[in-house]
C-alpha cells in the first residue's frame, strides 16, 4: 500500500497554517504509477497528468492520436493527491484528468486552472461544467463488487440496510473477506466516503460492521476488484463501476458480480481542467473537445469509461452526480478532514 | 406657408425628449437598483455562511475547534458559480483556510456583527463577510475571526443581465411613448385644424360668424376671427351702400342730361353739331348703363349674403325674363323661342331674374336683326337643371371665355354696342351663390354662343 502523503495528524495542519504557498516550496518527488510516451511526427507535446489507468484510458489516448498525429502525447499516471499536489506545485503539464472531484473543484476555485472555452464545452449540461473551468467527461457510479464463489446461498443485498443485515448476521463468512478504501489515502475514496456519510445515516451503521469484520483496505479499486476475482475477498464495497464493469467484461468466469445500491448511489464526475501553467493550451483543449465528444455520445459502448448521464443507466431512483461547488471543499478543509477521519478510523479500525 | 416649425413636431419632439430623458433615467435606476439587490443578495449569503461556521466554533481540552458545515459553502454554490474562499483565525494565528486572505477590519470589535468588505484575492475582486466571536479556550476568552470570501462575476452577471432587461424595456417604453406623443400632438391640433378648415371652406363672400365648439384655448383666437370678419362684412356692406347711393346720385342727372340733349339733338342742324351731341348721349347712355349694372352688382353681394330659399320654377322664370324683354327683342326683330320643362330650384328670385336678363339681354345684344333666340329649361340628370340661351349671333369669340365674367371685361365684338361688361359677372355671382355654375360655349350648330346656368338639385 502507497502513502500518498496527506496524512493529516497534526504536521499537516501546521503546514496548513503556514500558508498555501508551501505547497509550491516542498516540492516532493512525484510518485508516479505508470507513464506512457506516444510519440508523433511534429515537435510539439502534450503532456497529460491523469488518475485513470492505461488499461482504461487507452484508447481515448489512441483515437485522439490518431486525429492528432503531428502531436506526442505525453501520459503520467499518478494517485489523486499526487495529481493535485502536482498541479499545486506547478509543475509542467497541460492537462489534468482526475477522478476526485473535489480536489480538481480546489483547484479551480484556487486559480490554478484557467478557463477554455469550446462548442464543446458549451454543449455541455450545466451539473457536468463549472465556470469554463471543470468539464466533466464521463459519470461513474460507486458500485459494490461481491464474489458469486463466497456469496453462495446467501441474499443478494440491494441496499445499505440489507447489506449491514448480511455481515451482521454471517460475521464468520465475511471476516477478513470485506475490502473497501482506506480513506486516508485515497482521494476518490475520501470523496465517496464524505459523500455517502452526508447524503445517508446507514454509512456509518455500516462502517462500524464492516469494522468488526476486520476489513481490508486499498489504495486502488482495481486492486479491490483483483482481489474480489480471485476470491481473496468476499465483498468490495465503493469500487469505481467503471473500472468493475471493465474487469468482468475481460474475463468474467462468473466469479464476481456487481451491485448497486438501490437506497443511494454516489455517481462520481471525471473531470479535466487545463492548469494554470499549460504550454500547449490549444492541444489541451482540443483533447477536452475529444473526451466531451466521446462522453456525450449517443452511439452504443464501444468506450471503456460511461459516458455523461445526469442519471446512470438502471438507476429507479435517479440519482443525480455529486454537485459541482463550493460545498466539496468542505470537507477538504484540514479541521474537518481530521474530525471525519477520526470517526473512520474509529468506525473501522475497531481492533 | 412660411414661419417657425409645425407646432405638431414641436410638440412631438418635446415628449419624446421628455420621454428619453424618462426612460434613460428608468434604466439607470433599475440598473443600479439591480446591482444593489444582487450585492446585497451575495452580503446577505456570505454572512449567513460567515455565521454558520462561527456557530460551530466550540472549544474542547482546551483547543479551539471547528467544523465547516456543509451548508454553509452549498449555498454559497447555489447562487452563482463563484470562488469561494475563507479564513478562520484567532487573531493572527490561522486555523484553518487560506492564510494569505485579506480580512475587513472589525472596530468596535463586537460579537456576532458581520462586516462586509470588497478587496482583490487571487486576481479576482472578492467580497467578504467577517463575523468574530469569542470562545473560552483554556480558561481564557478568545477571540475568533469568520471570514467567507466570494468572486463577484455572478452578481455581475445577474446585474448586466437585468440592466440588459431593463434596456429593452426601456426602448419600448420610448417607442410606445413617441408613438402616443405624435398621436397627442395630432389630436390637441386637431380643433386647430378644423377651424382652418371650417375657415377654409367657406364661400368668397361667406363673412357669418363661425359658431362651432372649440377649446378653452381657441376661444380668444375663434373670437377674434369673427371680429375680423364681422368687420369686414360691414366695411364691404358700407362700400356697396356707398356704390348703390353713387349710382343713384348719378343716374338720376344723366337722364336729365340725356333728355336735354335729345331735345338740343332735335332743334340743332348744323351735322357736326349733331354728331357731338349723338356722341354726348352715347357715352350718357354708357355711364347710366354702367350705373345700373354696378346697382344690380352691389345688389347681388348683397343679397347673396343672406340667401332667400324661395321655390322657383326655371320655366316660369324663363317666360318671365323673356317677356321683359320682348320689347327690345322686337326692335330688332328677334324672336325669342322658349323650350321649358318644369324645373324647380331653391333660391332668391330677384336675383336669378337679373342673371338670366343679363345673359338674355346679350343674347339679343350681339345678334343681328331678324334671328332668333332659343330659351330653353332642360334637366337632363336628376342632379342638374339647366337655362341655356342660345343665339345665333357672332359667338363669345376667340378669346379665352373665362375672362368675359371678370368685372368690367368687354369682348372684341362690342363696337357701337353700349355696355358695361358686368352683366356676366352678375350672372355667375348669382349662379355661384347658388351653388351652381356659369358655361359659356357656342351654339349648337357652331355659330352663335350658348350661355347656360346650371343648377345643381340637392
Ligand atoms: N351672346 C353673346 N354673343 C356675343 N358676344 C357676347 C355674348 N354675350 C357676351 N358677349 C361678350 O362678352 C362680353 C361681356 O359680356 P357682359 O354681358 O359681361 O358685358 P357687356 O354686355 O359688354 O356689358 P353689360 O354690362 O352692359 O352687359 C361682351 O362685351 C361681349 O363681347
Ligand atoms: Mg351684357
Amino acid at each position: 500500500m502507497r502513502h500518498t502523503g496527506f496524512s493529516f495528524g497534526l504536521n499537516a495542519v501546521v503546514i496548513w497554517l503556514c500558508g498555501l504557498c508551501l505547497w509550491a516550496t516542498a516540492a516532493v518527488a512525484l510518485e508516479i504509477e505508470d507513464h506512457r510516451h506516444y510519440p508523433g511526427t511534429g515537435d510539439r507535446v502534450l503532456r497529460i497528468v491523469s488518475t485513470a489507468d492505461l488499461e482504461v484510458f487507452e484508447p481515448y489516448l489512441l483515437y485522439f492520436h490518431a486525429a492528432h498525429p503531428a502531436l506526442s502525447i505525453d501520459y503520467t499516471v499518478v494517485s489523486s493527491a499526487e495529481l493535485h499536489r502536482a498541479i499545486r506545485d506547478g509543475r509542467a503539464f497541460d492537462l489534468a484528468l482526475s477522478s476526485a472531484m473535489d480536489l480538481q473543484f480546489q483547484l479551480a476555485n484556487d486559480g490554478f486552472a484557467q478557463s477554455y472555452r469550446s462548442s464543446a464545452t458549451e454543449a455541455l449540461p450545466d451539473w457536468a461544467r463549472w465556470r469554463d473551468l471543470i468539464f466533466a467527461f464521463t459519470t461513474e457510479p460507486a458500485v459494490v463488487v461481491i464474489s458469486t464463489e463466497r456469496f453462495e446461498g446467501l441474499p443478494l443485498p440491494a441496499t445499505r440496510q440489507e447489506l449491514i443485515t448480511v455481515l451482521r448476521d454471517n460475521p464468520d463468512w465475511f471476516q477478513g473477506a470485506v475490502g473497501t478504501y482506506d480513506v486516508r489515502n485515497s482521494g476518490l475514496g475520501y470523496l465517496f466516503a464524505t459523500q455517502e456519510a452526508r447524503s445517508t445515516d446507514a454509512y456509518w451503521r455500516l462502517s462500524e460492521v464492516m469494522g468488526r469484520l476486520d476489513p481490508q483496505l486499498y489504495c486502488c479499486s482495481r486492486q479491490m476488484i483483483d482481489d474480489v476475482a480471485e476470491g481473496r475477498l468476499a465483498l468490495a464495497y465503493n469500487v469505481l463501476g467503471s473500472y468493475a464493469a471493465e474487469r468482468l467484461a475481460q474475463d468474467s468466469g462468473g466469479r464476481m458480480r456487481i451491485l448497486r445500491m438501490q437506497d443511494f448511489t454516489n455517481v462520481m464526475l471525471r473531470t479535466a481542467i487545463i492548469p494554470a501553467g499549460a504550454v500547449e493550451v490549444e492541444a489541451a483543449g482540443q483533447m477536452i473537445d475529444a473526451l466531451l465528444l466521446v462522453g456525450l455520445r449517443q452511439e452504443p459502448d464501444i468506450w471503456p469509461l460511461p459516458p455523461l448521464r445526469a442519471t446512470a443507466e438502471g438507476e429507479s431512483a435517479g440519482f443525480g452526480p455529486i454537485r459541482m461547488g463550493p460545498a466539496l471543499m468542505v470537507y477538504l478543509d484540514p479541521l474537518n478532514r481530521r474530525a471525519f477521519l477520526e470517526e473512520w478510523e474509529n468506525a473501522l479500525e475497531q481492533r | 406657408m412660411t414661419g417657425s416649425a409645425s407646432i405638431e413636431r414641436r410638440l412631438t419632439v418635446l415628449l419624446a425628449g421628455v420621454a428619453a430623458l424618462l426612460s434613460i433615467l428608468s434604466w439607470g435606476m433599475v440598473t443600479g437598483l439591480a446591482r444593489q439587490a444582487a450585492e446585497r443578495t451575495q452580503d446577505n449569503v456570505l454572512a449567513a455562511s460567515a455565521t454558520a461556521i462561527a456557530e460551530t466554533l466550540r472549544s474542547e481540552q482546551g483547543e479551539v475547534r471547528l467544523e465547516l458545515p456543509y451548508s454553509a459553502f452549498s449555498m454559497l454554490g447555489a447562487i452563482s458559480e463563484d470562488r469561494v474562499f475563507y479564513r478562520v483565525a484567532t487573531g493572527e494565528a490561522l486555523l484553518t483556510g487560506y492564510a494569505d486572505l485579506p480580512v475587513p477590519a472589525i472596530s468596535p470589535p463586537a460579537q456576532g456583527r458581520v462586516v462586509f468588505d470588497t478587496g482583490d484575492y487571487r486576481g479576482a475582486q472578492v467580497r467578504m463577510a467577517s463575523v468574530m466571536r469569542q470562545v473560552l479556550a483554556g480558561g481564557a476568552p478568545v477571540s475568533v475571526t469568520v471570514t467567507v470570501a466570494q468572486t463577484r462575476n455572478g452578481i455581475r452577471a445577474i446585474a448586466g443581465e437585468l440592466s440588459q432587461l431593463a434596456a429593452m424595456l426601456s426602448v419600448a417604453f420610448f417607442v410606445v411613448a413617441v408613438t402616443l406623443s405624435a398621436v397627442a400632438a395630432r389630436t390637441s391640433l386637431r380643433p386647430l385644424n378644423e377651424i382652418a378648415q371650417a375657415v377654409s371652406r367657406r364661400g368668397p363672400n361667406d363673412l357669418r360668424p363661425l359658431r362651432r365648439a372649440a377649446p378653452a384655448e381657441l376661444a380668444p383666437l375663434m373670437t377674434a376671427l369673427n371680429r375680423l370678419m364681422e368687420r369686414l362684412g360691414q366695411s364691404l356692406r358700407r362700400s356697396e351702400d356707398f356704390i348703390v347711393e353713387a349710382a343713384h346720385r348719378v343716374r338720376t342727372p344723366l337722364a336729365t342730361v340725356r333728355a336735354q340733349a335729345e331735345i338740343a339733338l332735335r332743334s340743332v342742324e348744323d351735322e357736326t353739331e349733331k354728331q357731338r351731341l349723338r356722341r354726348m348721349i352715347r357715352a350718357v347712355d354708357e355711364s347710366s348703363r354702367s350705373a345700373g349694372q354696378l346697382l344690380d352688382h352691389a345688389t347681388v353681394a348683397y343679397r347673396a349674403e343672406d340667401l332667400a330659399r324661395d321655390l322657383i320654377d326655371l320655366a316660369d322664370l324663363a317666360a318671365q325674363t323673356a317677356d321683359a324683354l320682348a320689347p327690345t327683342a322686337a326692335m330688332k326683330d328677334i324672336e325669342i323661342r322658349l323650350e321649358t320643362v318644369p324645373a324647380t330650384v331653391r333660391g332668391d328670385a330677384v336675383l336669378l331674374e337679373n342673371a338670366l336678363r343679363n345673359v338674355l339681354d346679350n343674347a339679343i345684344k350681339y345678334s343681328a336683326e331678324d334671328t332668333t333666340v332659343t330659351l330653353r329649361v332642360r334637366r337632363p340628370t336628376d342632379t342638374e337643371a339647366r337655362i341655356e340661351v342660345i343665339d345665333q349671333g357672332p359667338g363669345l369669340g376667340t378669346g379665352p371665355v373665362e375672362q368675359l365674367t371678370e368685372r368690367f371685361r368687354r369682348g372684341q365684338n362690342t363696337q357701337g354696342i353700349v355696355g358695361s361688361g358686368l352683366g356676366l359677372t352678375i350672372a355667375e355671382d348669382v349662379i355661384r351663390a347658388h351653388g351652381g355654375r356659369l358655361e359659356l360655349g357656342q351654339g349648337p350648330d357652331g355659330r352663335g354662343a350658348c350661355v347656360t346656368l346650371v343648377f345643381l338639385l340637392a
